[in-house]
């Protein structure tokens, strides 16, 4: 459809969002992402039952444990959306781009640069 | 080996073919004397035997063992009930021995409400010992004056022992199986929780005596007035094992509320007066929580007083 | 199996804030297929770790491996190398692996990274449920299979108490009333006259209450 979104978003494709592990989405924070997002079927029309479902307990378990380390669970999101949604699709990028905006750069980043 | 102390008025009452009478006293939260003194003065002529809960709910109250003392030495006749969730069996001899030196004589095994009901939720439990298995102890205490090591005692304790019995409580089929097992542990009395479904009641009364269990034990029906419709309410939906049926709620929401409470009372005299006629039914445990002042009353109107000479 | 559960994170990263190169030690066993201290769990710790000392402005090292099992000797003894590079372990194996790990290499704080709880089974797939209490004197011939010890709030000889209702313990009306569950499984097996049969008080100097337990299999010593 050659809708633009933010360049800053960098995708991960898989067959389905209940392939996301919850050492995916904390290795990508780890290795310098300043937030991520799991965009994944909408509830009920998940194309392998409940993939989707899965991966939403696993963005919530990993939201818990970012609470408590520090980094904070607004950096991570579940968003469900159907393949034929390009313009949603484009929509998430932007919103939540504008969400880790407004956070700043993840506290993994300017911590050394604060010790310094 | 001698025996300490007197037969249980309980148990001479209920040998002589009366109908027999208990109530029960709550101890305080806290050291105050007076408290079990002026409960047991209100009702101590108008009942056979004094039964003082043990830590009931798991909240801590002075312990019973003081109380039913107390009660003894006012001229009384204290019940001891004792739960197994508190102590183990070293302990539990122990307070035996203790009641029985004061001339305690009738008890009631019980195995408690778990912790987390109470006050101290993060208590370590003991349950060391269940009620079948007190029931078993006092009794191998009493008639071969030993304790469970064997040790024999020069003086034994002589308790009239008795334990509980929910008839209303699921499923139903259990109910008199497990009668039938703290018989056999050596139950001499049962007092029930509080009865308002009298059909239900009197099933169960059916299949005790169907088994013959009526005659080795002695069922005190128990009984408790409504204050009220919000106590009926609150008895209905949040006591466990409680079964209230509608009707007595309605029948209360029926008179105004200044007349609710003598109401109450008229259901459980007109209770009393079915339950006399029920085989098996051996006399009666009134509960009037926090409203003890009731107990004589009632015990009047149910024409019980006074209590038989034995 | 036993079952445990991984610790909550702000209690694991309180005994290790101070440490400069962390290792957490997952197990192969029990934890793993209770999820809570395999490889996976241990992978999540240490990046939770990293990322909290990151955030923190501290220079730490934290890294995981996964051990077969924490609690037999050539196991814990083989990674003596890799253990001598960190200030502190912290074990996601059950209490005895943590304690075998601790007692083997003493210098070291050993740091529990899970609680455990109880022996258990796996009733579905992300619940795991206590069924033993280890007492040392197994009566289940008795119970038509189930064990009052670890099924009943008051681990009752001769139970129900007064308060089961419904086949439920009142406790919670989600833990099933053991007694409930024996009487149904006695009626099954047509032995309901065990039920009537009282118990004679239980023998607690084997289990915990007589103090720390071992067993000696002579024909199986060197």
């Amino acid at each position: 459809m050659r809708l633009s979104y933010p360049t800053n978003v960098r995708i991960v494709k898989l067959p389905c969002s209940g392939r996301v592990d919850i050492i995916h989405i904390m290795k990508a924070l780890e290795n310098g992402a300043d937030g991520v997002y799991v965009a994944g079927c909408l509830e009920g029309d998940c194309h392998y039952q409940v993939g989707n479902l899965r991966a939403k307990k696993r963005v919530a378990y990993v939201k818990e444990i970012l609470d408590k380390i520090g980094v904070g669970s607004d950096r991570v999101a579940m968003y469900n959306l159907s393949a034929g949604q390009g313009p949603r699709f484009a929509e998430i990028a932007r919103e939540f781009t504008e969400i880790i905006r407004k956070l700043g750069p993840s506290p993994l980043r300017t911590a050394k640069k604060k010790a310094a | 080996m001698s025996a300490n102390g007197t037969m249980s008025r309980l148990e001479k009452v209920l040998k002589a073919g009366h109908l027999a009478v208990t109530s029960e006293c709550g101890p305080p939260r806290d050291c105050n004397a007076h408290v079990v003194e002026e409960k047991a003065r209100l009702i101590g002529n108008h009942v056979d035997a004094i039964n003082v809960t043990d830590n009931q709910t798991a909240v801590v109250r002075m312990c019973s063992l003081a109380s039913c003392i107390r009660i003894k030495q006012m001229g009384f006749e204290p019940v001891l009930q004792m739960v197994t969730r508190d102590r183990n069996r070293i302990a539990a001899q122990a307070d035996i021995l203790g009641a029985a030196s004061f001339g305690i004589n009738t008890m009631l095994c019980l195995t408690g409400d778990h912790q987390s009901f109470g006050d101290h939720p993060n208590a370590a439990n003991v349950f060391d010992l269940d009620s079948t298995q007190l029931l078993q102890t006092v009794r191998l205490m009493c008639d071969e004056g030993k304790l469970l090591s064997g040790h024999e005692m020069k003086v034994k304790p002589s308790m009239f022992v008795g334990a509980a019995e929910n008839p209303f409580a699921d499923p139903f089929e259990i109910r008199v199986p497990r009668l039938a097992k703290k018989v056999a542990a050596g139950a001499q009395f049962i007092q029930t929780q509080c009865i308002y479904n009298m059909p239900k009641f009197k099933q169960w009364m059916q299949g005790i005596c169907d088994r013959g269990l009526d005659e080795k034990v002695a069922i005190l029906a128990g009984l408790t007035p409504m204050k009220g419709v919000g106590m009926a309410k609150y008895m209905k939906n949040r006591v466990p094992g409680m079964d209230v049926p509608d009707e007595i709620i309605k029948r209360l929401q029926g008179v105004p509320k200044e007349n609710q409470a003598e109401e109450g009372i008229k259901i459980l005299l007109e209770q009393i007066e079915e339950l006399k006629t029920v085989k098996g039914v051996k006399g009666f445990h009134i509960m009037a929580i926090e409203w003890e002042e009731k107990v004589p009353e009632i015990v009047e109107r149910a024409g019980l007083y006074p209590r038989p000479q034995v | 199996m036993i079952i445990a559960k991984m610790k909550p994170i702000e209690e694991i990263i309180d005994e290790v804030k101070d440490h400069k190169k962390v290792l957490v030690a997952g197990c192969d066993g029990c934890v793993t297929v209770c999820e809570a201290g395999g490889l996976k769990e241990a992978q999540i710790l240490a990046s939770a770790l990293r990322m909290y000392f990151r955030q923190a402005g501290q220079d730490a090292v934290v890294d995981e491996i996964s051990m077969t099992r924490q609690c037999d000797h050539p196991y814990v003894d083989a990674v003596a190398d890799t253990v001598a590079n960190y200030d502190a372990v912290v074990s996601m194996a059950c209490g005895a692996g943590i304690q075998f790990l601790a007692e083997t290499y003493r210098g070291k704080p050993i740091l529990p990274g899970v609680n455990t709880c109880f022996i258990g089974v796996t009733e579905a797939k992300g619940e795991w449920a206590e069924r033993c209490q280890a007492c040392g004197d197994c009566l289940l011939a008795s119970t038509g299979g189930i064990c009052p010890i670890a099924r009943c709030s008051k681990r009752m000889s001769n139970g129900p108490c007064g308060g089961s209702a419904s086949g439920k313990c009142e406790v919670s009306k989600e833990t099933d009333c053991g007694w409930h569950l024996i009487y149904e499984r006695l009626k099954e097996l047509g032995q309901l006259d065990r039920f009537e049969k009282p118990m004679d008080p239980k023998d607690w100097a084997k289990s915990r209450d007589g103090g720390p337990r071992k067993i000696v299999k002579e024909v199986s010593q060197i």
